[in-house]
């Protein structure tokens, strides 16, 4: 590997041995991806994820960030290595309840606004009684208690995607992935929402862990307890730093120190996609 | 007050109802102009005329080719979600059947409707099987396509919320087909109408079971042209209402979610 000079970088990942650490909530060991196209999507990494984390994905487009993603909701299998769920070999095994948020809102246009939130529930045979509550908390955790009749064409982009976390959150999940949730959405309700999402997160008290992916770095900053730094061609792990930050408001996310960690990781950023961002 | 034209949803309905009156006169008054013989192209007035005098009879048969029409298009309907299903259900049960829906979409009824009808003794039956036959393909190519047109995305959820297959079925699969079903019921509506005639030509069959098919080869041959004439507006004005009904029928249950049914 390249940066051997940078002292914070990681070394190349020891060998690590699937342990049956209880708070280990996903265990990636030596896993590699190339997808069938001969895409080489992901070199290879080890990655524990702790549980309570909250995590981002940094880096550039094509790093490998989704797949990586995809494979913890058990949506890829790595080419090589494995990926262990609580120290079950799929996520339905662990026990821990996984949910996705998609890059897009994803919802199923010909359902109403409270029968796409309840889908997960309503998969898993929850009863309607039990389900139809707590459709209706989730859906005024984002803000949209009073949108369940609607169809998903008469919302705005961001209220779809609100949608799609309602749905996330309804299923009170233990491990929640997230994909560049609020990649599209305007500056100012991304800030909402992700300081309203750390809250969420908070209010757990590390019974919930968060993957996020995210493309900005100030947003990584705010909201995760650990940055996984990543870069593209072939896509590899080249930074794991931790943020210790007790608190997350708006006067954090304005102040120096928020900026003195902004600043730092564009500089790591920069330095491991050798000086220059992706280009093919 | 707003131009007629410039009303929601009147253009839709004026505009060719407008059009059709239009082409009428022209016709009517070029054939009394022209003076063409009513044995080469009758006035629409001598049409109007022979659709009151000879009413009943034509009623009578339009009847025939409507039984025979809406049964094919059932079975069209029945049979081809049928195959729908078990082709998207496996990919071998598609590779091996598809080719063979396709030779019946290429095989020009006309073709093989006398074989039919040789094995088939009823004619009700002949002909129903020979309209089904040129009604089948839309529905099965349609609803296989539906079938497969899911977002990835959400198919992805499915998958991550441990839907069953039958789950993924009936509350992903079917609903994002339902508007590509609806377009297939459109064409096949019509093509059992025309199945229908066109088999009933071949047939030829006469006596109280007669369609409109048969009404025209008899005006044809006694050059009753006018009541050739009014049998095939007859036709069309099926094919008409069959396309109004689907259209409806997609209205109603698509118009909640889907773009092409929006305002
Ligand atoms: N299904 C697939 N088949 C083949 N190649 C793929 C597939 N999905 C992703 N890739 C490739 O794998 C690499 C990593 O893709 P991935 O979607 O994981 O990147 P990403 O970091 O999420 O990028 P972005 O930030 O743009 O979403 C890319 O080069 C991409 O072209
Ligand atoms: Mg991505």
């Amino acid at each position: 590997m390249l940066m051997k000079a940078e002292p914070a970088m990681i070394e190349p990942a020891p060998v690590e041995r699937p342990t049956p650490d209880a708070d280990t909530v996903l265990y990636a060991n030596r896993i590699e991806k190339t997808y069938p196209n001969g895409t080489r999507a992901l070199d290879e990494m080890s990655l524990r994820v702790q549980r309570g984390d909250f995590i981002s994905l940094l880096g550039p487009s094509g790093c490998g960030k989704s797949t990586l993603l995809k494979m913890y909701a058990g949506l890829e299998a790595p080419s090589h290595g494995h990926l262990r769920w609580a120290g079950a070999d799929a996520p339905g095994k662990s026990g821990l309840k996984t949910a996705m948020v998609f890059q897009e809102a994803t919802l199923m246009p010909w359902a109403d606004v409270a029968t796409n939130v309840r889908l997960p529930l309503d998969l898993a045979g929850v009863p309607k009684a039990e389900s139809e509550p707590r459709v209706q908390r989730a859906l005024e955790q984002v803000g949209l208690g009073k949108f369940g009749k609607s169809y998903p064409r008469e919302l705005s982009g961001g209220m779809q995607m609100r949608v799609s976390i309602a749905r996330a959150l309804a299923t009170e999940p233990d491990v929640l992935l997230m994909d560049e949730p609020f990649g599209a959405l305007d500056e100012f309700t991304r800030n909402k929402l992700d300081a309203d999402l750390r809250g969420l997160w908070a209010q757990k008290q590390g019974k919930l862990t968060v993957v996020f992916v995210t493309h900005s770095i100030h947003e990584a900053v705010f909201l995760s307890s650990r940055v996984i730094m990543m870069a593209a061609r072939p896509g590899r792990i080249v930074a794991d730093l931790p943020i210790d930050e007790p608190v997350r408001d708006e006067e954090f996310r304005l102040s120096a120190r928020c900026a003195d960690h902004c600043r730092d990781l564009s500089i790591r950023l920069l330095a491991a996609s050798g000086g220059q961002l992706e280009h093919d | 007050m707003t131009p007629i034209l410039k009303r929601p949803g009147a253009m839709k309905i004026v505009a060719p109802i407008a059009c059709g009156i239009f082409m009428f006169l022209a016709w009517e008054i070029l054939c009394r102009v022209t003076k063409v013989p009513i044995y080469l192209v009758p006035k629409p007035s001598d049409i109007i005329t022979t659709l009151w005098t000879d009413g009943p009879g034509l009623l009578r048969a339009l009847g025939v080719t409507l039984k025979i029409t809406f049964l094919a298009f059932f079975v069209a309907v029945v049979v081809g979600v049928t195959a729908a299903f078990l082709f998207v259900q496996s990919k071998l049960i598609e590779a091996s059947l598809f080719p063979y829906a396709i030779l019946l979409q290429v095989t020009p009824v006309v073709a093989i409707a006398p074989l039919i009808i040789i094995w088939f003794k009823d004619p009700t039956v002949a002909l129903v099987i020979c309209a089904t036959l040129v009604a089948l393909f839309p529905i099965i190519s349609n609803t296989v396509l539906g079938l497969r047109s899911v977002n990835p995305g959400l198919l992805n959820l499915f998958r991550l919320n441990g839907a069953t297959r039958w789950q993924t079925l009936v509350r992903l699969r079917i609903p994002s087909a339902l508007p590509y079903f609806f377009g297939g019921l459109r064409i096949s509506s019509g093509l059992a109408l025309i199945g229908a005639v066109v088999a009933e030509f071949v047939a030829g069959t006469g006596g109280t079971g007669a369609g409109l098919a048969y009404e025209i080869l008899q005006a044809g041959f006694q050059i009753n042209i006018p009541r050739l004439f009014a049998a095939l507006v007859l036709i069309s004005l099926t094919g008409i209402m069959l396309f109004l009904l689907m259209a409806w029928l997609a209205k109603l249950s698509l118009s909640h979610w889907h773009e092409s049914e929006l305002a």
